[in-house]
This record gives structure tokens, C-alpha cells and sequence, in this order.
């Protein structure tokens, strides 16, 4: 009976804080505007080939780098393609990097982090010990040289800027795994005999994603950035397949006469970065305002 | 304080080797080797030359003795010879580049902490006030700015439409027939939109940081006291406040070390300065293992030193630290 009321009383706690953080997360209106534009640049992701005016790969000698007009809202590139239509395609190579680079960081951060902070010892020695030197390279000149080795294709970005980004993940979890692996029910679920696969991935892992949901959102941005840096450099996401950095790196080459080709698709980057990371920072605020 | 820093030197050493391990087997174990690059092209290469061509490089051996062989001469100093057409020595190739990378990255440093840091106490001192709110979105648009497209922009601005300073290289073409002031200037003018574009990545990191950490002190009861027993609004701030919030600057700074490298490459290859980044992307896209190697290295043992630095000097200001 008793029992039954705990569990009645630790669902309903769980309710009370789900209510606070959108109490929280209503309330803080840069948190909002972030959601807001996530949301918006995957819709436009999503639904990019219909709402493109123009195939983005169509060349048109005809109408090369012409400045933005009613007919090609963001003018045309140094090939004659809509610059428009390119960024709504870029859109997805982003998204798509982001995600998928995070998603290959959170896993490794959280695999490693939580053995380290479950078993200690030489285990968390070793681990901690190889976080210190990943931190220690440049990543920047770490992930240039493994792309340009293999071989610049999006894959590869996404493996290779996910591998170089999990150390702070593998902090976090670990942090939380030291103060969490002496709560009551885990000292009871050890008690009972539970494997320690069991205790570390059912029962404290729920409680410690808090933190990996806020640094995996921020890690998003960081990840769009890092590809369009590389695609700038010419070794990210090849022409013609359509990214915003090798827009730029057209806007680059064509600095003296086309501003258009610099301009909006960095802005394009710019609202995407500050949309990812001004919801994770509301996220952050709204599970502890504290450290706000 | 002279055993924290023997035991901190000797710490360094497992985790120099590290890196150097990690990096060989990065750059060994890619598919594609310098050899098919350098006769990709070249029909007279049979696989006889090939394998004449991997045994002078050494390349022929099993990868531990390679790497035994590389760290044994990097201990006098010696990272081979480079594999790109002038057949240089590598350090000599790194070390000529090597003063302008850390230059600029000296000055952009300096240039975030005299920004950074007033902004950040400021803010926390007029919490949301409305030059808080300025700062904070000041602060998120820092953080989201690709800065390389800020490069693009300021190069347009300044040097296509106004024409005020220079986009490229380091002196102008017609450098040797100024006059000294103006040579003084042509210097300086180059290397304004770098350093300005460097520093302004770490910028809104420090400045948040600075502010959050600004904040978290005034709400000590040291601050209340010292508020209690009348002292003025800037003699709390600046004297007891800020010397406080200061301290973990120090290590984020050390931290911050990494980051500015890595951004040299951008920095560099936009500007087209002749810095280790340049030298860096020039090297990976020949497959120049020496110099690749060479420069990861220098790049971990500049973060390796900075966070030394950063660590010792922390030791210097708050003796808590030694002790633990």
C-alpha cells in the first residue's frame, strides 16, 4: 500500500516539474523565439523541394549573378542558379549534419561518461584521461585533416564532427552519474542484484539526460557552424550539392561584384545558430533557473 | 608551489604521448597515402618506384615502428623532412609561419579580455537594466555569427566599398616604397580585420561567462557585508566583487587556447596571411604527414602550455588549489 503511494506520489512530483519547466519555458520569450524559429527552419527543410521556385540545380548561362529581383527573390549565383532555391536545399544539409552529428556525440559522450561515473576508479582514470587529450587538440585542424585524408562527402562531416564533440557530453553524464549512483534506488536496484547494465541505462540514465537534452540542442548549432566552416573551406559538403558555406564560398570568390552571395546565406546560418541556441539556453533556464 | 608544479609538468607528459599517438594513427591509418598522390599523375611509376618511393619515406614499416621512429626524433626536435616538392625541413617550415599565427592570437586575446570582461560586470552590476538586455543579445548574436561570413562582410565593407583597409596578405604590393609611417600603418592595416574577427568568436563566451560569474559572487555574504557596512557601489563591485569573479577566468582563457588555433585556418586562409593555418590546410590537402603532424603537435603543445599557465597562475592567485 505504502509502496503504491510512493509510486503515486514520486508520478505526480514528476507532473509538478513537467508543469514547472513549461511554466518556466513560456515565460522566457528568447526561449520562445528560439522554439520558434527551430520549428520554422524544419518545416522549411521538410517541405523544401515544394517550396522552391526553382530547381536548385538548374544552370542558366542567361541570368548569371543577377542581383535580387521579384523573379529570383535572392538573386542567381556565378552559374545562374536561384540562390533561393539553394538555401532552402542547403537548409536540409544543415539540419541534417546537426542532427545527425549530435546524435553520434550524445551517444559516445553518454556511453562513456556514464561508465566512468558508474565505476570509477581506473575506469573513470582511463576515460577522464582520454577526455583531457581530445580537448587538448585544436578540433578545428583535427577535423580538417581527417575529412581531407578520407575524403570531404557529408558523411564523413557528420562522423567525424560527431567523434570530435562528445567530450563535454562524457562530463556531464559523469558529473551526474557520481552524485545520482548513491540515490536510494540505486543502491536498492544493486541490493536486489540487478546487473549494473540494468542499473546504469534503465534506471540512472533517464535521470541524467536533463543536461545532454540542453548541450546536444546547443550542440546542434555548433555542429551547423562547423559544416559550414568546412564547406566554406571547400572541404565540407562538395558543389553541387547545394550547402550554405559553399554559397558562400561562391560569394567569396565573387566578392567584388555579387554582395548578395555572402549575405543571406550566412544570415541563414546566423538565425539557425541563434535559433538552436537560444533554446537550449531556455531549456537550461526553465529545468534550473538557478543558473540563470 | 614548486611541487605543484613539478607534479603538473609530470602530468603533462602521458597525455603529450597520447596525443601523439592519436594523431599518427589518425593520419597513418587514413586510405590514400602520399605515394599515389605524387605518382597518381606519372606513368613512368611502376610498382617497383612505388616501393622505392615508401621505403625512402619509411612509410614501408609497420605503423608502432613508424611512430617509434617519429617520437625518437622528435625528442632533439626533429619532425622530418616535409613530403611537398621544396623537401624542407618541417620545423623550419612551421617555425617561419609560426610568430604570425601567435601574434594574432596573442592580440585577439588581449583584445576579448579589455572587451569581454568590462561588458560582463557591467551587465551583472545593471542587472536587467537595459544595457544588460543590449549585452545579452549582444551575446547570443556573437555566439551565432559564422565568423568567417563576418570576415566576408567587414571585406566588402571596408575594403571593396569604402576601401579603408586592405582584405589580403600582410603588407601591400607596393610595401617597399613607403615611407617608414606609412609602412607602419600599411602593417597595422592588415592586420586590423583579423585580429578584430579572431577575437570576436571568444568575445560573447567571455562575457557571458563573466557576467554569470559576476553575478554568483554578489550573492555572497562577503558582498552583503562589505554593502553593510556602507561601503560605495564601485568599491564592492571593483574591489570585492570583480577580484573574485576573476578567478575562473583565468582557466577558461587556457581553455579558449584550442579554439583560437583551430580558427586560424578560417582566419588565415580568408586573409590569406602566411600563418601555421594556412600552412596547416596547404599540407593536409598535399598529404604532407610530417607537416600535419608537426602542427597538431605544436597546436597540443600550445594548448598543453597555456592550460599549464592557466593552472599555475590560478595556483599563483588562489591558494586553495595547491593544497588538493
Amino acid at each position: 500500500m505504502s509502496k503504491e503511494k510512493n509510486l503515486c506520489q514520486a508520478f505526480t512530483d514528476q507532473e509538478k516539474l513537467r508543469h514547472l519547466f513549461w511554466k518556466r519555458f513560456r515565460k522566457n520569450k528568447l526561449a520562445l523565439t528560439g522554439a520558434f524559429i527551430v520549428i520554422f527552419l524544419f518545416f522549411a527543410a521538410l517541405f523544401a523541394p515544394w517550396l522552391s521556385p526553382y530547381d536548385p540545380g538548374q544552370i542558366n548561362i542567361k541570368k548569371i549573378l543577377q542581383d535580387p529581383s521579384a523573379e529570383h527573390i535572392f538573386g542567381t549565383d556565378q552559374l545562374g542558379r536561384d540562390v533561393f532555391s539553394r538555401m532552402l536545399g542547403g537548409s536540409r544539409i544543415s539540419l541534417l549534419v546537426g542532427f545527425v552529428a549530435v546524435g553520434i556525440a550524445s551517444l559516445i559522450g553518454v556511453f562513456l561518461g556514464a561508465l566512468a561515473g558508474y565505476y570509477g576508479r581506473w575506469v573513470d582514470n582511463l576515460i577522464m584521461r582520454f577526455v583531457d587529450i581530445m580537448l587538448c587538440f585544436p578540433t578545428f585542424f583535427l577535423i580538417l585533416a581527417v575529412i581531407a585524408l578520407l575524403e570531404p562527402n557529408i558523411w564523413n562531416i557528420m562522423i567525424i564532427i560527431g567523434i570530435t564533440g562528445w567530450m563535454s557530453v562524457a562530463r556531464l553524464v559523469r558529473a551526474e552519474f557520481l552524485s545520482l549512483k548513491e540515490r536510494d534506488y540505486a543502491v536498492a536496484e544493486k541490493a536486489l542484484g540487478a546487473r549494473d547494465f540494468r542499473i546504469i541505462f534503465l534506471h540512472i540514465l533517464p535521470n541524467a539526460l536533463a543536461p545532454v537534452l540542453v548541450a546536444a540542442t546547443l550542440g546542434v548549432a555548433g555542429a551547423i557552424l562547423t559544416e559550414s566552416a568546412l564547406s566554406f573551406l571547400g572541404i565540407g559538403v562538395q558543389p553541387p550539392t547545394p550547402s550554405w558555406g559553399n554559397i558562400l564560398t561562391a560569394g567569396k570568390d565573387n566578392i567584388q561584384i555579387a554582395w548578395w552571395l555572402s549575405l543571406y546565406p550566412g544570415l541563414a546560418i546566423l538565425i539557425t545558430v541563434l535559433g538552436y541556441t537560444l533554446l537550449g539556453e531556455g531549456i537550461r533556464d526553465a529545468i534550473d533557473p538557478r543558473l540563470k | 608551489m614548486g611541487f605543484y608544479l613539478i607534479k603538473r609538468l609530470v602530468l603533462m607528459i602521458p597525455l603529450f604521448i597520447g596525443i601523439t599517438i592519436i594523431s599518427f594513427a589518425v593520419i597513418h591509418l587514413a586510405p590514400g597515402s602520399p605515394i599515389d598522390m605524387a605518382t597518381d599523375l606519372n606513368p613512368k611509376a611502376t610498382a617497383e618506384v612505388k616501393a622505392r618511393m615508401r621505403a625512402l619515406y619509411g612509410l614501408d614499416k609497420p605503423l608502432h615502428v613508424q611512430y617509434g621512429t617519429w617520437l625518437s626524433r622528435l625528442l632533439v626536435m626533429d619532425f622530418g623532412t616535409s613530403f611537398s616538392q621544396d623537401g624542407r625541413k618541417v620545423t623550419d617550415k612551421i617555425f617561419e609561419r609560426l610568430p604570425i599565427t601567435i601574434f594574432i592570437n596573442i592580440f585577439s586575446l588581449l583584445l576579448i579580455l579589455t572587451v569581454a570582461i568590462p561588458l560582463g560586470v557591467l551587465a551583472a552590476t545593471y542587472k536587467n537594466s537595459l544595457f544588460d538586455k543590449a549585452t545579452t543579445v549582444f551575446v547570443f548574436v556573437g555566439f551565432a555569427v559564422p565568423t568567417f561570413w563576418l570576415a566576408l562582410l567587414l571585406m566588402i565593407l571596408f575594403g571593396v566599398h569604402l576601401g579603408w583597409l586592405p582584405i589580403s596578405g600582410l603588407k601591400s604590393l607596393n610595401y617597399e616604397y613607403l615611407p617608414t609611417s606609412a609602412q607602419l600603418w600599411d602593417r597595422v592595416s592588415h592586420l586590423i580585420l583579423p585580429i578584430l574577427l579572431s577575437a570576436f568568436g571568444g568575445l560573447a563566451g567571455l562575457s557571458r561567462y563573466m557576467r554569470s560569474n559576476m553575478l554568483e559572487v554578489i550573492r555572497q555574504d562577503y558582498i552583503t557585508t562589505a554593502k553593510a557596512k556602507g561601503l560605495s557601489q564601485r568599491a564592492v563591485i571593483f574591489k570585492h566583487a570583480l577580484r573574485n569573479a576573476l578567478l575562473p577566468v583565468i582557466t577558461i582563457l587556457g581553455l579558449s587556447i584550442p579554439g583560437l588555433i583551430g580558427g586560424s585556418v578560417i582566419f588565415e586562409t580568408i586573409f590569406a596571411i602566411p600563418g601555421m593555418g594556412q600552412l596547416f590546410y596547404a599540407s593536409v590537402m598535399a598529404r604532407d604527414y610530417p607537416t600535419i603532424m608537426g602542427i597538431l603537435v605544436i597546436g597540443a603543445v600550445l594548448t598543453l602550455l597555456g592550460n599549464l599557465i592557466a593552472d599555475v597562475s590560478y595556483a599563483l592567485v588562489d591558494p586553495r588549489i595547491r593544497t588538493t
